[in-house]
């Protein structure tokens, strides 16, 4: 079987792999690269497990081929850490009970992030919509509705600080 | 047992991070399938197409020699049979002659890569004799032959129960008014969006390791052992944390067997990861279960008798559906006085796949039945269904009709609750609606087990094992074969024994679900962890402390009994500055008494029920939930909104209040699924598609289940009354909060539009047909006419009862056979 050797960029670092054309981003991520943080649930684009950030953008890493992420920026929940700091959404998700099982939860985290990246102050009902594509069977997603509200305060809270600081200097 | 309700906490209650919560928001739990091992091969299985066949052969040669394979495997390779309960060792690996549903699996190929097995698949050949189906538990008992299995109480009846509890024609024949309802409940599944996985490894010393996502290790080594004709010292299993698991990771499964013997074989590591039809066809999901209610009452609604028929339709195999038949009926009495009870259940096989326990295990269904049929009952009397049932709950440290002895019961605090919080009083049936929707409320009430008083098989051993090691560093481990599939196992083994030593949850370090390292735990089933494992840890950690107090009393030169053990210290209660740090305390008690280590275990309560049949049911304690539910209803379209539902749960005493109210929401979401949309349906394909009885619907596209924009606000509200019973008076969390769901919706339904929906799920066609009905129904007509063997005859304890059957035929004692559950083991042969 011939692979394809590429170059991806991955959490902000470039990398090189090889692999059979037809495999998915999810199966490149997992089996290639052993990101293994990113979950399947069906591999058929119905459950969301799989989303990851093209881009920015929350995408079905099982709907999409290793070969098309190519020249994008790709962030797994592997990147979402800043070192050993948690981001504040991956803190809120571990304090408010967001996270039960774990499963969908890096799904939920980085489709979560690309909301607020666009949108720092979402109404409940725009998260309510913005996590839709991802199934969570533990939660009833109201505790990570919570989270990501809380994570949003956080951040916005800290930009805040940040601007201050600065004026200050 | 159950540590100090009295003494001051300082984990306990307190809302917290769970010990693993890191871990699951950085990717970083590893899953079954996020294992992978050097010189892995993968496991791909080949399934039955047809529902009901006899296997004429098999020609696997062609698979054998495609590029990539190693091994294929066929029935034949995995004689032995198994299963979860003894009672029902019907299940092989892979079948050996016959088929029984679409999916069972009929040979395996292990290859290099997933792909090379998926092409082999193709490749093998099976000469199918077909049989004819059954489709559903009426067929099944009009339909003898052919047997789907040569066991049973009757041909296509797996089990056939009946119970008197007093004579209830007598007490319905005196009673004011009699109301008899028929319901039915449609199967449904967990869908836990983790695929089960499994990875198999021989170790360097020649044993065998399984990982897999299972919420039963235990059972799943002894099936193993069984199976493998392995001894158990030479099997490891550990189980890794489980994507979700809600019953349905519970059953010891086919494929779990299957990667072990293909490791045994090739000597290397082999993988399965089942696709997510797979998965549905895996199942072991709710039962669909036909009911009929004969409930008589007083007057005034209190209940004289109450006479429960169920029919349960159990698909392809036992799993644990013997117990899931006595569930059906035995929690029936433990929330309102029925002083006279009628119980009789059958569970029939069919040619899908097995049925077997999910969340609320067997009770959903009657709970279902009963608490709409009280609703009718309320309606029909002009009493306030609230009322109605807060007149006759059960009394606390009593036993009911069947034996189950009810000690706490927070029930009436949890209806209060719930009818203070939506306005019940004020607003039933009056809710002005200016959108056009009719709006409605529902309540309706439950109880559930914390924890199964009997473990599966037969044992007098400790339920649930806790060990710890402490040492010079301050380090504290505990093990437990406990598993965490998401509800917190973990972060409660933390809390127990950090409350008591007095060390942060954080320090401890956690060791779980592992067969070779922890001592056994049944797993996570029955809602049992949190109370068995919990009690077990706690007292492994009271006697650490007892270990450490004289070496720390001796240094500071203060009587063991002022010290506290708090803050990562110990110190001298009257003069807290007097103390040391909790490494310096455990260096003290390591120097006295030698190495450190300590164990706890904890086995339930006996129960009073003596009859046949009375394993089932006991707890040491029952938690309790109520709801009141909030729909809108559009008659146009049949649409029903959920607007809001306010839950009360009897929890006892809530550890980590984040994770309980978690376990609350997370139950009132998989109720609303199950109540509205899910639904294990099956269609037969046409003839010339050989008739196969399939699944309707194996994806998650099709199967229905809640996103965001389905799940409405959730108001909960837990009642804490401490059970001497329970860790720091903790109940169960994990099951119960789903069972009042389903009846408080229906009931809101007919409180918004008049009609009753006597089926689940609730569906917008339905709504319709009722409102088109002339009785304003929609549901079953009738109950089978069946036969019944005698029933037990067991007097309540209020007529001298003794939790006895006064026609109980003693069992002939017969010597279990080798290799039978309770009987000597197969001598396998010794691995070098």
């Amino acid at each position: 079987m011939n692979k394809v050797h590429l170059q991806l960029r991955v959490n902000g670092e470039d990398v090189e792999v090889a692999f059979a054309p037809h495999k998915t981003l999810l199966e490149v991520l997992r089996e290639d690269l052993a990101l293994t943080g990113t979950k399947h649930g069906c591999e058929l684009g119905e459950c969301g497990a799989c989303a990851v950030l093209v881009d920015g953008k929350p995408m079905l890493s099982c709907l999409l081929l290793g070969l098309e992420a190519e020249g994008a920026e790709i962030r797994t929940i592997e990147g979402m850490a800043d070192g050993p700091t948690l981001h504040p959404l991956q803190a809120a998700f571990a304090d408010l009970g967001a996270a039960q099982c774990g499963y969908c939860t890096p799904a939920m985290l980085l489709t979560a992030q690309a909301l607020l990246d666009r949108n720092s102050l979402p109404s409940r009902v725009e998260i309510t919509a913005a996590l839709s594509g991802v199934l969570c069977r533990c939660t009833g997603y109201l505790q990570i509705f919570e989270a990501v509200e809380a994570a949003a305060q956080t951040m916005v809270q800290r930009s805040k600080e940040e601007a201050a600081g600065g004026r200050g200097e | 047992m159950a540590e100090g309700s009295d003494r001051k906490l300082n984990v306990v209650g307190v809302p917290r991070r769970r010990v693993d919560g890191r871990a699951k928001v950085t990717g970083q739990t590893r899953f079954a399938d996020d294992l992978t091992l050097p010189r892995m091969l993968h496991c791909k299985m080949l399934r039955s197409r047809l529902p009901h066949a006899r296997i004429r052969g098999i020609d696997t040669a062609r698979a054998a020699a495609a590029p990539g394979v190693r091994l294929v495997l066929t029935g034949a390779d995995t004689p032995i049979p198994y299963g979860i309960l003894p009672v029902s060792q019907d299940e092989h690996a892979l079948c050996l002659d016959r088929v029984r549903f679409v999916g069972d699996p009929v040979a395996a190929v292990i290859a290099d890569s997933e792909e090379q097995a998926l092409a082999a698949l193709d490749l093998i050949a099976v000469d199918y004799e077909p049989l004819t189906t059954i489709a559903d538990s009426e067929q099944a008992l009009a339909t003898p032959e052919p047997r789907i299995h040569e066991y049973g109480d009757e041909a296509n009846v797996h089990k056939k129960v009946a119970f008197d509890f007093g004579d209830v024609d007598e007490a319905l024949a005196g009673a004011d008014r009699v109301f008899e309802d028929v319901f039915f409940y449609e199967g449904n599944t967990h869908l836990p969006i983790e695929q089960h996985a499994t990875l198999a490894a021989i170790d360097p010393d020649g044993k065998l390791t399984v990982w897999s996502a299972t919420q039963t290790p235990h059972y799943l080594h002894r099936a193993l052992t069984k199976a493998l004709a392995l001894p158990a010292a030479h099997i490891r299993v550990i189980a890794t944390p489980n994507g979700g698991g809600f019953g349905g990771k519970s059953d010891p499964f086919n494929h779990e067997i299957v990667v072990a013997k293909a490791a045994l074989v090739t000597g290397r590591p082999v993988k399965i990861c089942l696709t997510r039809e797979e998965v549905f066809y895996c199942h072991r999901g709710r039962h669909p279960v036909l009911m009929k209610f004969r409930t008589g009452v007083k007057n005034d609604g209190s209940i004289v008798a109450v006479h429960l028929d169920t029919l349960l339709d159990g698909g392809a195999y036992g799993s644990y559906g013997v117990a899931s038949t006595f569930y059906t009926g035995q929690l029936q009495t433990v929330t309102y006085k029925i002083p006279r009870y009628r119980f009789r259940g059958c569970r029939t096989f069919t040619n899908k796949p097995p049925c077997g326990p999910k969340r609320g295990h067997g009770t959903p269904q009657p709970r279902f039945g009963q608490e709409v049929q009280l609703d009718k009952i309320a309606v029909a009397l002009g009493i306030d269904p609230a009322q109605l049932r807060l007149q006759q709950l059960v009394e606390p440290a009593s036993l009911t009709a069947n034996y189950m002895r009810v000690n706490t019961i927070g029930l009436g605090e949890c209806i209060h609750q719930v009818v203070a919080g939506s306005g019940w009083k004020e607003r039933r049936g009056k809710i002005v609606s200016n959108d056009g929707m009719a709006r409605g409320l529902g309540l309706a009430c439950s109880a559930y087990l914390s924890g199964a008083g009997l473990p599966i098989y037969w044992n007098d051993l400790p339920q649930s094992g806790v060990q710890l090691k402490l040492d010079r560093s301050g380090g504290v481990t505990a093990f437990c074969g406990a598993t965490e599939i998401g509800q917190g196992s973990d972060d409660v083994l933390a809390l127990c024994v950090a409350e008591i030593l007095g060390v942060p949850p954080f320090d401890i370090r956690i060791i779980t679900g592992d067969t070779d390292l922890t001592p056994v735990d049944l797993g996570s089933y029955s809602s049992r962890v949190t109370l068995m494992m919990g009690n077990a840890a706690i007292e492994a950690a009271t006697r650490a402390r007892d270990l450490i107090a004289p070496a720390v009393a001796k240094k500071l030169g203060v009587p063991a009994g002022r010290l506290v053990f708090a803050e990562a210290r110990v110190f001298d209660s009257e003069d807290p500055e007097r103390g040391m740090t909790w490494q310096d305390a455990v260096i003290h008690g390591e120097a006295m008494h030698g190495t450190l280590g300590t164990t706890g275990s904890y086995k339930p309560p006996m129960s009073a029920a003596k009859y046949k049949g009375g394993g089932v049911g006991p707890t040491p304690t029952y938690s309790y939930s109520a709801s009141v539910i909030e729909v809108a209803v559009d008659r146009a379209t049949g649409w029903i909104e959920v607007v809001k539902v306010w839950i009360a749960h009897d929890i006892g005493r809530a550890l980590n209040p984040v994770l309980t109210r978690g376990q609350v929401e997370g139950g009132v979401y998989m109720a609303l699924g199950e109540a509205l949309m899910e639904e294990s349906a099956f269609r037969r394909l046409p003839p010339k598609l050989s008739g196969a009885l399939v699944h309707k619907m194996p994806s998650m596209l099709e199967y229905k289940s809640p996103t965001t924009f389905e799940m409405p606000p959730v108001e909960t509200f837990l009642v804490e009354q401490p059970d001497p019973r329970g860790p720091f008076g903790a109940k169960e969390v994990g099951q119960g909060p789903l069972l009042p769901v389903m009846p408080a919706l229906a009931n809101a339904v007919f409180d918004a539009i008049g009609v009753r929906i006597d089926e689940i799920p609730i569906t917008p066609e339905k709504i319709i047909r009722a409102l088109a009905a002339k009785d304003r129904r929609y549901g079953p007509s009738k109950f089978p006419e069946m036969t019944w063997p005698e029933a037990l005859k067991v007097a309540p304890p209020w007529e001298g009862g003794d939790g006895t059957a006064s026609n109980d035929k003693p069992k002939k004692p017969r010597m279990a056979r080798p290799g039978e559950e309770g009987g000597p083991p197969i001598r396998p042969e010794v691995r070098r």
